[in-house]
């Protein structure tokens, strides 16, 4: 993985020193709430419902054992011995104190760690895929290239105070894990008709008020024009994205109000002055970059008998063979295999880790995946190097700690944001609605016999919990100053993405358990053999799902 | 007379002054707004104040004329300026290049590395304190006006 040099070290420390500078004039009164509100953000800090919430940066996921270790440190010693991982693969604290933030970041620091941009009208933390390095259909390793844009993106003097936030996305595989559809800029690693590999470039996607698929800008460029490309993109953006209505001011909306082939224009006109400039990327800059993300000391095993071996465990202990049928995945390396530690406990928030996990993650991470592990969009975390050999034993010290829930890519792996529990700009509650799906439907069996189904939470049009694209989405909504939730079925969040459509009129938080029970059971009733929840969705459409929900009891 | 903070330093501004939009004439000494500026025959040795949403470009053929650009931020959070700045630079304009209006000090470092090099803030008890703002950071790592090369590639 990445490992700060001086420079990087420099940059990170000398923020810490500038917000500690800063917190201090705004407690002193030299700073006004408004002024210091950009600058806070910045540094990944809100003020939330209850308290401050802070975000810290895993870019594109990526951390090592002793950064989670700090982690661990720091949530039981500014907070309450948790962190929460969100659907930008970053953390995040529900309790800091706001006086002890610099304190929070000056420890972050010491670990190659910061919050810079996790929050605020700025380019924020880059994602991308979980697996990215070690699938199988990976084209190319998206990772050098998340780094040369977070390096980019860092202070980027130009682009700090821009309409509204700004997100980024990076996939290299031929399965988008990214959800670059659903972004601000996707990028997409792909070959041209030569076979060079090269970027795809899509803009204008997001979810929120108005969520939209991103459009094609261009099909292909070098891999030298990348950061020019960008910056071309955010030029045209900063300079005529709107700033008179904050539900408008996305990029999504400039890219639809020019129309796609202006928007491409302009932004092609733009680009002719910054390209070839001094952000164009010299090979050696990509070999460098590439140069962290070099395979680790991966032993030669002979695949088929780790194989082997595996299903003999697998047969011998069916709960094993379970979970290594629905939380691991394989790898490019013969004998090794991904594995996703499930956050998705019933009676657990989703996404929330305690910081004794933490540190056993990091101890796991250091014996069986070379140090290193991952956060996901989806709210879990990957050990993404584990020998086959060791599954067994991985998955005995997960099972003691919780985090072998073996339901990744099933109905109770539910995306959920904070919702009106922490969040202050919420409509309604999301945990209590995960909670108590994940309760109803605890009967492994039938979940898998549903077959994977993405069900994504959120508490407000700001989609969090990118409900939008979950198979089922729901949306909390405030009708007349109670808490209803808005359901929408067929999202879809990978290369062929598509946006749920609503299903009628909402409904009350107790009803949920059995409003998604009805919609489990038309699918049930309606699918043919192979089908999963989306193929029936698309064949039969919204209507017997309707039906079946709104019925009137007899 | 406004003060503003010029190569690191505070000084007075004896050669200009604000806008005066209602204006039919602009006096000798005084910045044009843009229809003003359009509106003069003679652009050698003008001065004109940039607003958010006015158009850059009509600028670029005159850049070698122009004494003075300055743009104006009504509020701090407006960050078209930042992207005047760098297109202005970018097209070659060597003159002074000044931020004025409602942009907090915390924004200094920012602003002049995107190419201004005059700040007047709207506070002058601040210009002091905000000097220091301008070397908050010592390394970038993309390029800019002020650093044309990116770090990539002084690292490699
Ligand atoms: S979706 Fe709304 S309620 Fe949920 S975290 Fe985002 S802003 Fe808060």
């Amino acid at each position: 993985m990445y490992v700060y040099d001086d420079y990087d070290q420099r940059i990170v420390d000398q923020r810490v020193t500038q917000f500690r500078d800063q917190t201090r004039r705004y407690l002193d009164g030299q700073l006004t709430e408004e002024q210091f509100l950009p600058l806070r953000l910045q540094n990944g800090l809100y003020v939330q419902r209850l308290a401050p919430m802070m975000r810290i940066a895993v870019p594109y996921g990526l951390l090592n054992s002793a950064q989670l270790r700090k982690l661990a440190h720091i949530t039981r010693h500014y907070d309450k011995g948790y962190a929460h991982v969100t659907t930008r693969q970053n953390f995040q604290l529900n309790w800091p104190q706001l006086e002890e933030v610099p304190d929070i970041l000056e420890e972050l620091a010491n670990v190659q760690m910061h919050a810079i941009q996790t929050s605020g009208n700025c380019i924020r933390n880059t994602t991308s895929d979980e697996f990215a390095g070690v699938a199988r259909d990976e084209i190319e390793d998206p990772r050098p290239y998340c780094e040369i844009i977070r390096q980019w993106s860092t202070f980027h003097p130009e682009f700090a105070f821009l309409p509204r936030k700004f997100k980024i996305a990076v996939c290299g595989s031929l399965e988008d894990r990214a959800t670059i559809h659903s972004h601000d800029i996707g990028v997409e690693l792909v070959p041209n008709e030569e076979g060079v590999i090269g970027f795809k470039v899509l803009a204008g996607g997001g979810l929120g008020r108005t969520p939209m698929i991103a459009s094609v800008i261009t099909e292909w460029i070098e891999k030298r024009h990348l950061l020019t490309y960008l910056e071309a993109i955010l030029r045209v953006y900063n300079l005529h994205g709107r700033r008179d209505n904050k539900f408008k001011a996305r990029i999504k909306i400039l890219v639809k109000a020019m129309g796609v082939e202006a928007f491409r224009e302009a932004v092609e006109k733009e680009w002719l002055t910054l390209k070839d400039g001094p952000s164009t990327l010299p090979e050696d800059a990509i070999e460098q970059a590439k140069s962290f993300f070099t395979d680790p000391a991966y032993e030669t095993i002979d695949g088929s008998s780790a194989e082997a071996a595996l299903a003999a465990q697998a047969e011998r202990d069916p709960i094993f063979g379970n979970w290594l049928k629905r939380n691991t995945v394989e790898h490019r390396i013969p004998g090794y295999q991904a594995v996703t530690l499930s956050l998705k406990r019933t009676g657990d928030a989703p996404g929330d880790v305690s910081d004794r996990q933490l540190e056993l993650i990091a101890d796991l991470a250091d014996k069986y995946s070379f140090g290193q592990a991952r956060t996901t969009h989806q709210q879990n975390m990957v050990l993404a190097d584990v020998r086959q050999q060791d599954l067994y034993a991985l998955w005995q010290e997960l099972q003691a700690a919780g985090l072998a829930t073996a339901n990744i890519g099933y109905l109770t792996d539910i995306i959920a944001c904070p919702g009106g529990d922490y969040c202050s700009l919420a409509n309604a509650k999301s945990l209590p609605v995960a909670e108590a799906i994940q309760a109803r439907f605890d009967d492994l069996d039938y979940i898998y016999d549903l077959g994977p189904l993405e069900l994504n939470i959120s508490g407000c049009m700001n989609a969090c919990g990118h409900h939008h694209i979950g198979q089922i989405g729901i949306l909390g909504v405030d009708k007349k100053g109670e808490e209803f939730y808005q359901v929408s079925l067929g999202g879809n969040q990978y290369k062929d993405a598509s946006l749920g459509k609503i299903l009628g009129p909402s409904f009350k938080q107790d009803d949920m358990p059995e409003v998604i029970e009805k919609i489990l059971s038309t699918y049930v009733d309606l699918r043919t053999e192979e089908e999963s929840f989306l193929d029936t969705y698309k064949r039969v459409g919204i209507t017997p799902f309707k039906e079946r929900v709104y019925a009137k009891a007899d | 007379m406004p003060k503003l903070i010029k190569g690191a330093e505070i000084v007075n501004d004896e050669r200009w002054k604000a806008p005066q939009p209602d204006a039919e004439t602009v006096s000798e000494g005084v910045i044009c707004t843009l229809a003003q500026w359009q509106a003069l025959d003679d652009k050698a040795g003008s001065a004109v104040q940039l607003e958010p949403g006015d158009d850059v470009h009509s600028l670029l053929p005159h850049l070698q004329e122009i004494e003075l650009i300055a743009v104006n931020f009504p509020v701090f959070t407006d960050g078209r300026g930042f992207s005047y700045a760098r297109e202005l630079r970018e097209n070659g304009y060597q003159g002074e290049l000044r931020a004025v209006g409602a942009f907090i000090r915390d924004q200094l470092h920012y602003l002049s590395r995107v190419g201004f090099d005059a700040f007047q803030l709207e506070d002058e008890s601040q210009l002091e304190a905000a000097i220091k703002s301008l070397e908050d950071f010592s390394v970038h790592y993309q390029a800019s006006i002020s650093h044309p090369l990116p770090l990539f590639r002084r690292r490699s």
